[in-house]
């Protein structure tokens, strides 16, 4: 019925839609596995159901909270409403210190403890998370 | 010593009130039927001097610590080596954007005398698209960001460079990268003109790519430094993180990369003009949405010298305007042409190029995807996200296996229509690849299959480019160099992938980490003053199997601003980097001690030199295919 160039338009049409529909479906649903979502200790503390997937929490290192190990160090990460208890083996930054604004990644084990498996590492001393400074103006 | 301020402020006034003359000159010379008028040229070259002037006043303000100048002031410090005063002036954010305006004068200067034989009309409109930008910065500048600001009283002493910064390749880094960003503006501002025109031809195609190549090498070799920067300087022992602030970098480079390839299409085959017109417009855009992002303080980073909404308001209206100007003369100006020979049959060089533009496009998307939807969903849902380096390897890796291979085979095809028996060598190469590649990856890792068809299809584009080295009499020998550059590139970072290893652990002075493969012993920590830091240097020594290896790490106790930095020591071989870092937290006896072996580093940043000097022998050779 049609010619044999409208036919080759028509699938090429076809093959470029469902390659765009199955290539955005595949960044969003890798968008969707790959998020990490940031936290503060407040917060930790209303989550609902705990779940395996990686967050972040952040806050302030809680003053004489670090005890350093030979193959981990442990701390508290405070909201100063809320906190909770870190374990970490990893590098640790050099702005990493008590009374400072900290980034970290990791898992829930419950909602006082916290597994991190990275410590963010910050340029600047002045610089405070936008989210810790968010979560600490609160107060 | 103020005096250097207030010429740097006045000749940066006197500078936008010279874009008044050459905008009036261009108008009335693009009516009349003479040839360019001498005057834009003229007031062009008064322009540049004067934002010349203007920057060597900020340097020399810089140079004599003249604190009543507020950049200076928040950037610098008495006690710094006169190297990093200088490229302090760069440094932070109203310096940098001086430079910005510095280069954009530059080139428009450069495109003035060096397209003589071009149409006068293409000359004059492209001007006039660039003092738009041009006078768009100056504003900026002046408003939002004057590196000029007086303090009073003034302070006696400044509050130093943040000393991460102090650091040769970062000092390079910017106007380098400066150079690759602001190219793009005379990409885009004659790409516009010769649409306005309908000049869009061969001829413009074969100067309008000079431009393209002058601003991919510089864009190339600024990401490169500031990569390199980042693997020795921030301590994490990579090279690319993913970090919004990277991305924005490597938006512009794709859609330049891509651009590059579409201009060689034009001036050959005269087709794909509308990717061309498309491409310039985003690759500026591009560059200016990683300025706006960078500087509004949405994005942190070192790059963030001071959030400050307004300026991101700024750059963020002006940005609107350029692309609704850019838009307009695309939908009104462009018509299509229709002498354009669109048929081509699925075995050409054509196809392979246009398959990988797509791909290309895709890797743009997803890196835009990745670096604004977390602004986007903080914006709409105040939910704080991040994300992370697994959604960007998921969604790239697997698809540079057919990018790799129709990059190697793109260049082997004619132009319309290949004959398939004469490449019989393509498949053959191709099995000869995997078949390497499976004994290569055999032995060591996890992720077997995907693995192996990389390393394959990188080394099918590898071997393949040798093989045109050795074979082939004409050559494309500039374009087959930057595509060898990236068969190494890809190979050197899947095998520093596959092979890296690292320890981390914390050990006081004197203590030894052991395990069954390697001894990492501190042996002891000295101190030294220096200049403007105090430095604390660890002495270890790895034994390896049978080889032993001295690292001396250092900490830096930087007095003004007062920050720890640390200083990885690292031990380059052809082969692989050894690479140690130590940090400390307060109060403690331990160090925070990584190890890391890294194979193949030095090659992943000869292979990067190699594409982009594959780009500079393009610059040198007019006549190529």
């Amino acid at each position: 019925m049609y010619g044999r160039k409208v036919k080759l338009r028509f699938f090429f049409i076809l093959l470029v839609l469902s390659v765009l529909i199955l290539s955005v479906f595949l960044v969003l649903k890798s968008l969707e596995e790959n998020v990490v979502y940031f936290k503060s200790p407040s917060e930790v503390k209303m989550i609902k159901e705990l779940n395996d997937k990686k967050i972040r929490i952040g806050g302030m290192v809680k003053k004489e909270s670090v005890e350093m190990l030979k193959n981990e160090i442990n701390f508290i990460i405070t909201d100063l409403k809320n906190e909770i208890k870190v374990t970490y083996s990893g590098v640790i930054p050099n702005l990493f210190s008590e009374g400072k604004g900290v980034v970290a990644e990791g898992f829930l084990k419950d909602r006082n403890f916290f597994q991190a498996s990275k410590i963010l590492a910050k340029h600047d001393e002045n610089y405070m998370p936008p989210e810790v400074k968010a979560s600490l103006k609160e107060k | 010593m103020m005096i250097y301020s207030a010429i740097g402020f006045y000749s940066l006034i006197l500078g936008l009130a010279m874009s008044f003359p050459v905008i009036f000159f261009s108008i009335k010379n693009f009516k009349d039927n003479k040839i360019l008028d001498s005057k834009i040229i003229n007031f062009s070259f008064l322009q540049l001097l004067l934002v010349i002037i203007s920057f060597l006043g900020l340097i020399m303000s810089f140079v004599f610590s003249d604190f009543s100048n507020e950049t200076v002031f928040n950037n610098s410090h008495t006690s710094e080596p006169l190297f990093y005063k200088i490229t302090g002036t760069w440094g932070n954010h109203e310096g940098s954007l001086l430079l910005w305006l510095l280069v954009l004068n530059l080139f428009i200067f450069i495109f003035l005398i060096q397209s003589r034989d071009l149409l006068k009309n293409y000359r004059i409109l492209t001007v006039l698209f660039q003092q738009i930008i041009i006078i768009g910065f100056f504003i900026f500048l002046i408003d939002t960001s004057n590196p000029f600001n007086h303090v009073f009283p003034t302070p006696s002493e400044g509050l130093g460079l943040n000393p991460i910064l102090q650091d040769p390749a970062l000092a390079i880094h910017p106007p380098i990268l400066y150079l690759g960003y602001v190219g793009s503006s005379i990409i885009f501002s004659s790409a516009l003109a010769a649409t306005t025109l309908n000049y869009i031809s061969k001829t413009w195609a074969t100067h309008f790519k000079i431009w393209v190549l002058i601003s991919w090498i510089f864009l190339t070799l600024g990401i490169l430094l500031g990569s390199i920067w980042a693997y020795y300087e921030l301590g994490w022992g990579g090279f690319w993180f993913w970090d919004p602030v990277e991305n924005v970098s490597l938006m512009p480079w794709l859609a330049l990369t891509t651009l590059l390839h579409c201009v060689l299409v034009l001036e050959k085959r005269s087709t794909l003009t509308s990717w061309v017109i498309i491409l310039s417009i985003s690759t500026f855009t591009l560059s200016m949405c990683g300025t706006f992002l960078v500087r509004s303080g949405i994005l942190n980073s070192v790059h963030t010298f001071a959030s400050d909404p307004e300026r991101g308001l700024f750059i963020l209206s002006f940005l609107f305007i350029l692309v609704f100007i850019s838009f307009f003369v695309f939908f009104v100006f462009h018509k299509s042409n229709r002498q354009e020979i669109i048929s081509f049959s699925l075995f050409s060089k054509e196809t392979s190029l246009l398959i990988n533009n797509w791909i290309m496009m895709y890797f743009l998307s997803v890196v835009l995807i990745g670096t604004i939807y977390p602004i986007f969903l903080d914006v709409i849902s105040s939910q704080k996200i991040s994300v992370g380096p697994p959604f960007y390897h998921k969604l790239i890796i697997p698809f540079l296996i057919p990018f790799l291979i129709f990059m190697a085979l793109g260049p082997q095809l004619k132009w319309i229509k290949s004959r398939f028996d004469e490449k019989i060598y393509l498949i053959f190469f191709l099995i000869i690849s995997f078949i390497t590649s499976y004994f290569i990856v055999k032995n060591f890792s996890e992720s077997f299959l995907i693995n192996t068809i990389l390393v394959g299809s990188a080394f099918y584009l590898f071997l393949i480019t040798i093989r045109d080295f050795l074979k082939k009499k004409k050559i494309n020998f500039s374009q087959n160099l930057s595509h060898f550059g990236f068969s190494l590139f890809i190979l050197s970072i899947l095998l520093n992938n596959i092979l890296s290893n690292e320890i981390i652990t914390n050990l006081r002075v004197g203590e030894t980490f052991e395990n069954e493969k390697l001894q990492i012993k501190f042996k002891e920590l000295k101190k030294y003053e220096e200049k403007n830091y105090i430095s604390f240097k660890g002495y270890f020594l790895i034994k390896e199997n049978k080889s032993k290896e001295e690292l001396e790490p250092e900490l830096r106790v930087y007095n003004q601003p007062n920050i720890v930095t640390s200083e990885a020591d690292i031990k380059t071989t052809f082969l692989k980097d050894k690479f140690i870092t130590m940090n400390t937290v307060q109060n403690e006896e331990y160090f925070n001690i990584r190890y890391q072996v890294k194979p193949f580093m030095l090659w992943i940043w000869i292979s990067v030199l190699i594409i982009s000097l594959g780009g500079i022998l393009g610059l040198f050779k007019n006549k190529s295919l």
